[in-house]
């Protein structure tokens, strides 16, 4: 995946380690812009609020 | 990996995310059973566990990171005696895979611990009591005051084996015990593919006497150099799959973002039952495992990955009913006492 698989030794696991790193910042930032976006409304759509 | 198998990776991780968003424990000890379950090699169930450890615990840790709660002083020492752990730990896993018993001896520990801790919790929450779960969600500035320190880190904490370290809070402890500690967590980290922090949190405050915000910023903290360790050396292994680690993780992030937002509308005593009895339904779940292999009866197996999905299911599903339920009747109250124009 990714390429990654030409590595080996500490490289390769280091790439692993970056990879995952990656991803959770990115899933922080994309999940919590989500939320800023759409959280109040779909928190008002649950609730069965009109306004 | 087909498309099926990364969507239910992915709906386990929303399951696991919302478990821990709510709980702040008990996500990740999940994991590894399931993978074991699946039939993944033990090197492998253990080494994503950790990938997922590690990634679950970047996020909490970033959202944590204005809060004040980390003794980094305290964290580094952590990390010191958890590498080590760690490298014993897997170490321990290679030779029981090389003797060919590696699952059976991980899956026992693992009957035994979620066992205990679910017994724990479970019976904790019919007595009414308040100390089953850990709560990573602390958002107060930490308070020291000595009748709050339990005994036992008191006790510990009178025993002044040179060198003392002073930490936040005024706590002064031995610099051996801290690594003990330490140790024994990285230990079970590397051992089981966990991230300690159900062993650790607890630890940091009954045998070490820090505060329980501290307690948690500084295990978050710590998780992350733990995990991040521990999937460095079992990368090197070979037992990082991406593509199980990765829908996993999406899933969990998503998930915890519910159960954090839950927090703050239900009561977690309420919920809290439901969570001990889904340790007992993971423990139960290894256990049938283990015997399917023993009296070679697939059926087992099946009931075993049932038992470990439909309890995670049973749990978040409570979390985000009552969630919802609480919305809606916050909203009904709301709309009543609104004056009829």
């Amino acid at each position: 995946m990714f390429g990654i698989e030409t590595l080996n030794g500490p490289a390769y696991s280091a790439a692993i380690v970056g990879l995952v790193l990656v991803e959770a910042m990115v899933l922080y930032v994309g999940y919590g812009g989500l939320t800023r976006a759409v959280g109040s409304q779909i928190t008002r759509a649950v609730a069965g609020d009109d306004g | 990996m087909s498309a099926a198998l990364l969507a239910m990776f992915a709906l386990f991780g929303v399951l696991i995310g919302v478990l821990f968003g709510f709980f702040g424990m008990g996500g990740s000890f999940l994991v590894t059973p399931a993978l074991l379950v699946m039939g993944y090699p033990s090197r492998v169930a253990v080494g994503s566990g950790l990938a997922f450890v590690f990634g679950t615990s970047v996020i909490a840790t970033l959202k944590h990171r204005d809060l004040g709660q980390v003794d980094y002083k305290l964290g580094v020492l952590m990390i010191a005696g958890t590498t080590a752990g760690i490298e014993v730990g897997k170490e321990l896993v290679l030779h029981f895979e090389a003797a060919g018993s590696s699952e059976l001896i991980i899956s026992v520990i693992y009957v035994f611990l979620l066992g205990a801790i679910g017994l724990f919790v479970t019976y904790n929450s019919l007595r009414g009591g308040d100390d089953g779960g850990l709560d990573h969600d602390v958002d107060h500035d930490a308070e020291v005051d000595s009748s709050d320190i339990p005994d036992i880190a008191k006790k510990i904490q009178s025993y002044r084996i040179p060198p003392m370290i002073s930490l936040r809070g005024g706590v002064q402890v031995s610099l051996w015990m801290i690594l003990a500690v330490a140790f024994a967590t990285g230990l079970l980290s590397g051992f089981l593919g966990v991230g300690g922090g159900f062993i650790r949190m607890p630890a940091l405050f009954y045998l070490i006497g820090v505060p329980v915000p501290i307690a948690v910023g500084t295990d978050l903290f710590e998780i992350v150099f733990s995990g991040g360790i521990g999937s460095f050396i079992w990368a090197q292994e070979g037992g990082v799959d991406l593509s199980i680690v990765a829908p996993l993780l999406a899933g969990s992030a998503l998930g915890a973002r519910v159960g954090s937002a839950a927090t703050s509308i239900v009561d977690e005593d309420d919920i809290k039952i439901y969570f001990g009895l889904m340790l007992l339904g993971g423990s139960l779940a290894v256990a049938a495992r283990e015997l399917s292999r023993w009296f070679d009866l697939p059926i087992l197996s099946d009931v075993s990955f049932a038992l470990i999905m439909l309890s995670a299911l049973l749990v978040a599903g409570a979390v985000i009913y009552s969630s919802v339920l609480a919305l809606r009747e916050r909203s009904a109250e709301g709309a009543r006492s609104q004056p009829a124009d």
